[in-house]
């Protein structure tokens, strides 16, 4: 296939009979306007989040302005051209992982960041978007579900980034790489046999893990989430006050910028990875209700665009896009909640912070790129 | 594998695609019914739970002390009353790091070792989120150094508290008693929501007595607070009741009278209005200032007073026990006319000496060392009192015996805590055979109601007791038992009077008389003291031994080591016609009575005559 398909001929088809303005920038009304509706929804809970501070909502307002940009570059770029970059944006990816061991910056204890003429930046950020659509570019052509064979590399592939980031350590983002790499495998039909046997290894590598991988602030986090009054003030506080104001939101909540737990400063992180507990805090269940139901719709929604999609490569790389994007939304609620342990993820789309968010949006770039090509070649 | 097969199966990937998509739906809503359910329990099913914890985040309960009642004298002078005064204090649950902030706090403002440790001691059975002060009285200067740096010291709190101060701190400790702060055993003792704001308690004197009255009621308020524990706005109130006022019988002329009389040396006085039992004057010296006191004495500063030779914390005035010598004879008369053994007229002769039938033994009288003879050839209880003859109460105890002795002069109240509202007062002792069997287990031997005649021997009284006794007189046999406390809040205190001794009034005249002559008569002990005198007073002498002088061997003063010469006392009352104040005074190793009546004349003077000088 050729950049051909995407240069649609002049009445060869009815849809094309007047190819619309969005059709024609690549654009999926339906999922912008619910990333819209979100995203709005997410400044009015930051604006309260923030203490009431609109340069705050001004300086996420200034992300979402290029994260939206970018979001509609990135469509316009066609998923052939994707496929083919991936390979490359695989390796500079790599290089930067390695280059991060040995000149990285950091804090606390973890080294995460390159600097590169004053600029900072996380390549494991990169590799979240990288991972996948080298995974897709990988299997694009193989016969699917893949064999044995392709499966392993596919592994390989994915086991190289998430080790490199485990080390840094950030047990965090190696898990979501890995989870976008893994989402990758189960929609390319991968066996059920090999499913149970992932899970299996999964769980029986539980106590090796505990015992030679994780590091002991890592398990003092997993600790943490099933006993947070064990260190009420320390470790345990985050999750303490985070249960709190979700929980004395009950069904309608505090009102806006009523959430005393929030302006009082008892949570901690409240305007990034905790900000679900002032929303859930100031607007109740019924706010959260509000937000699942955006959530889920724009998940429906990119499940229908991978449906529709017309290759291998498009359909992997949007049903990956969907479930990772699913699993920052059940992780962050989950952790905030205290089902999880306490990782670094923000609430996506909502949390403040702009890596984060430009990254997801670039992911909904490809998404669109991926809706609008199915149309062009339904010759 | 053979090439063949590997054909791309578009139809077969979009049918597994679809089935994949379908599971991968269902994985999230199961998923997300999980997060949904987790919701629903925090939000629905716990609401009640977390909203009452999101509220106790927020709303704190902090305690309002009330202010302690101020402590005045009979003319409305404050005595005791509370100053404004800066308070560091560390709110434990706050400080991440209590050594190194500590460390930090020295660095700014210095922390004695008593402070520390205070502190610690404190700390330890500290509520949660409670306040514990570090250190009293700050500086301008400090208060401004801890501003600048507090940002990066959580749970450090500085805020104002109202402070006891003593105005006449060394003047009134032994009367008044001072505040200091709870310690542990304390504690355990006070009621803990009123005093959950209040550092500080009565130890002694007044201050302990009517600690409860002087307390008040604490108050509350509930603010709220952020997470770093700063008050943002205060949204109920309860205000604290303030402690009340007392308003003691206690004049500060008398008082400073008294003290500038003894000027130094050790010894007490204490002066009663006999017709209220109101306490006039106590003082007991050497003193100290019970400012000290307040703010945790430094160890220095207390070994310094508790090591003292002098004792300064001792209160002489209520806790010291004397013999009372001769100052009990008004009273041992008293025994003897009410006991019908003497009339006024009645005499003795006074060779000089006393001797029990079948005993060798002579009982000297103080006169025989000067004159070589007796007072006069026959005395009778005038010149018995005047002259203060021994041998007329030698005579006299012999014939009462010991356990008569003690059912006249009990009534007076010796050996009794007289119920002054104070702490730490003793009962000093009036012997009887009872007592002897039982304190010391022995029998009572007749020699030793001789010396009991003349207030030697075992009996020991206070100079507060004396005072008592001698105000029974002065007011012809009313009781009234001494009090600090004339009123509490402009209320006054009413006191029943105890059960008067009820006798002949001719007795008393000749009590009267005995006691005037001492004073305003030419052989009278005290006749110095009548020198320009404005008024008519009556007193007794009297001259405590403290070490025994052994059989006819004669005492001389300046040959006696000044720690080993006799405690000279004196009691008085004036004026004579219808008396309004009773002194009793004691001055250690005085030599004798004539270093303890002039301080009765100045105090008397005080009191009658207003300022003299």
């Amino acid at each position: 296939m050729g950049d051909y398909v995407r240069q649609l001929p002049q009445g060869s088809s009815d849809m094309a009979q007047a190819p619309s303005l969005a059709m024609r920038f690549h654009i999926d009304v339906p999922l912008l306007l619910l990333l819209m509706a979100l995203t709005g929804y997410g400044l009015f809970v930051l604006y309260s989040a923030s203490g009431a501070q609109m340069s705050a909502v001004i300086r996420q307002g200034r992300f979402f302005l290029i994260a939206y940009v970018l979001m509609i570059a990135v469509a316009q770029v066609s998923l052939q051209r994707l496929a083919r970059w991936a390979p490359w944006l695989y390796a500079i990816g790599i290089a930067a992982l390695v280059a991060v061991a040995f000149v990285g910056v950091g804090a606390k204890g973890a080294q995460r960041w390159l600097e590169i003429a004053g600029f900072r930046f996380q390549p494991a950020e990169i590799m979240k978007l990288t991972v996948p659509l080298t995974l897709a570019w990988y299997l694009a052509d193989r016969i699917l579900p893949p064999r044995l064979k392709y499966l392993l590399g596919s592994l390989a592939l994915l086991g190289l980034p998430a080790f490199l980031i485990l080390r840094q350590p950030d047990l965090g983002t190696a898990l979501l790489i890995a989870a976008s790499g893994l989402s990758v495998l189960f929609m390319a039909g991968i066996g059920w046999r090999y499913i149970f046997g992932a899970v299996i290894v999964a769980v029986s590598s539980a106590w090796p893990a505990w015992h030679f991988v994780l590091k002991d602030y890592q398990k003092q986090r997993i600790l943490t989430m099933f006993n947070p009054d064990s260190d009420k003030l320390g470790a345990g506080w985050n999750i303490i006050q985070s249960k709190t104001a979700i929980g004395s939101g009950g069904w309608g909540g505090k009102g806006w910028l009523q959430g005393t737990q929030s302006h009082l400063d008892f949570l901690p992180e409240s305007h990034t990875d905790f900000i679900i507990a002032v929303l859930a805090e100031e607007f109740g269940l019924r706010g959260v209700l509000i937000l699942l139901a955006l959530y889920l719709l724009i998940l429906l929604r990119c499940f229908w665009i991978g449906v529709q999609a017309q290759t291998s490569f498009g359909r992997m790389i949007a049903g990956s896009l969907t479930l990772t994007f699913f699993v920052y939304i059940f992780v962050n609620m989950g952790m905030v909640a205290g089902l999880l342990p306490v990782v670094g993820v923000p609430l996506p789309l909502v949390s403040a912070g702009g890596t984060s968010l430009v990254t997801l949006m670039a992911g909904f770039g490809i998404l669109m790129a991926a809706s609008t090509e199915r149309r062009m070649v339904a010759v | 594998m053979p090439h063949s097969i590997a054909i791309k199966d578009q139809n077969r990937e979009v049918r597994i695609y679809g089935a994949r998509v379908v599971l991968a739906i269902l994985i999230v809503l199961a998923l997300l019914s999980i997060i949904l359910m987790r919701y629903f329990s925090l939000q629905i099913t716990d609401y009640e739970v977390y909203k009452v914890q999101s509220e106790r985040n927020r709303v704190q309960l902090q305690s309002l002390p009330p202010k302690r009642g101020l402590i005045l004298d009979r003319n409305g002078i404050l005595l005791a009353d509370n100053r404004p005064s800066y308070v560091l204090s560390i709110v434990r649950e706050r400080v991440n790091d209590l050594e190194a902030t500590l460390t930090e706090i020295q660095a700014l403002l210095p922390l004695s070792e008593s402070d520390l440790d205070n502190f610690h001691k404190k700390l330890k059975w500290s509520r949660a989120y409670e306040t514990v002060p570090l250190r009293f009285r700050l500086t301008e200067e400090e208060r401004a150094r801890l501003a600048v740096n507090r940002y990066r010291m959580p749970g450090v709190v500085v805020d104002a508290r109202l402070l006891r101060h003593y105005n006449h701190g060394e003047l009134f400790s032994h009367s008044l008693g001072y505040v200091g702060r709870i310690n542990e055993r304390e504690s355990y003792g006070l009621d803990e929501e009123d005093y959950r704001g209040t550092f500080h308690v009565g130890k002694v004197g007044v201050e302990k007595y009517y600690e409860d009255i002087l307390h008040g009621d604490a108050g509350y308020q509930n603010v709220e607070t952020d997470a770093h524990g700063r008050v943002l706005r205060v949204l109920e109130r309860h205000n604290p009741t303030p402690g009340a006022n007392l308003t003691l019988h206690l004049d500060i002329a008398v008082q400073k009278a008294a003290f500038d009389a003894l000027d130094g040396r050790r010894g007490a006085v204490v002066a009663i209005d006999p017709l209220s039992g109101g306490v006039l004057a106590l003082v007991s010296a050497p003193s100290f200032d019970t400012n000290l006191f307040v703010n945790g004495i430094s160890s220095v500063d207390y070994s310094a007073l508790r090591d003292s030779l002098d004792v300064p914390l001792f209160n002489r005035a209520v806790q010291g026990q004397y013999p009372p010598g001769s100052t009990i004879k008004p009273m041992m008369a008293m025994a003897g006319l009410q006991s019908g053994l003497v009339t006024p007229e009645t005499t003795v002769p006074d060779p000089g000496w006393f001797r029990l039938a079948g005993d060798s033994h002579r009982y000297r009288d103080w006169i025989l060392s000067i004159r070589g003879t007796g007072h006069a050839p026959e005395v009778d209880m005038h010149m018995a009192l005047r002259e203060s003859c021994d041998v007329y109460f030698y005579d006299l105890a012999q014939k009462l015996t010991i356990d008569r002795m003690y059912d006249y002069l009990h009534p007076f109240g010796f050996g009794e805590l007289t119920g002054l509202d104070t702490t730490s007062e003793r009962r000093g002792v009036l012997p009887s055979t009872r007592w002897k069997r039982e304190a010391r287990a022995q029998p009572w031997y007749p020699g030793e109601t001789v010396s009991a005649g003349i207030g030697q021997g075992y009996m020991l009284s206070t100079p507060l007791q004396l005072a008592v006794a001698t105000s029974v007189i002065a007011t012809r046999g009313v009781r009234h038992p001494p009090r600090f406390v004339q009123s509490i809040n402009d209320e006054p205190v009413v006191v029943p009077a105890l059960e008067p001794i009820v006798t002949e009034a001719s007795y008393w005249d000749a009590l009267y008389n005995g006691m005037r002559s001492v004073v305003h008569e030419s052989k009278g002990t005290a006749m110095a003291l009548a020198q320009g005198i404005q008024y008519e007073m009556a007193g007794k002498t009297g001259t405590a031994q403290v070490i025994s002088i052994a059989q006819d061997a004669v005492y001389k003063e300046d040959e006696v080591d000044e720690r080993h010469r006799h405690h000279g006392l004196f009691i008085a009352f004036a004026p004579l016609q219808a008396p309004t104040i009773v002194v009793a005074i004691i001055v250690e190793n005085g030599g004798g009575s004539s270093a303890a009546y002039p301080i009765a004349r100045k105090v008397i003077d005080a009191w009658l005559l207003g300022d003299a000088d």
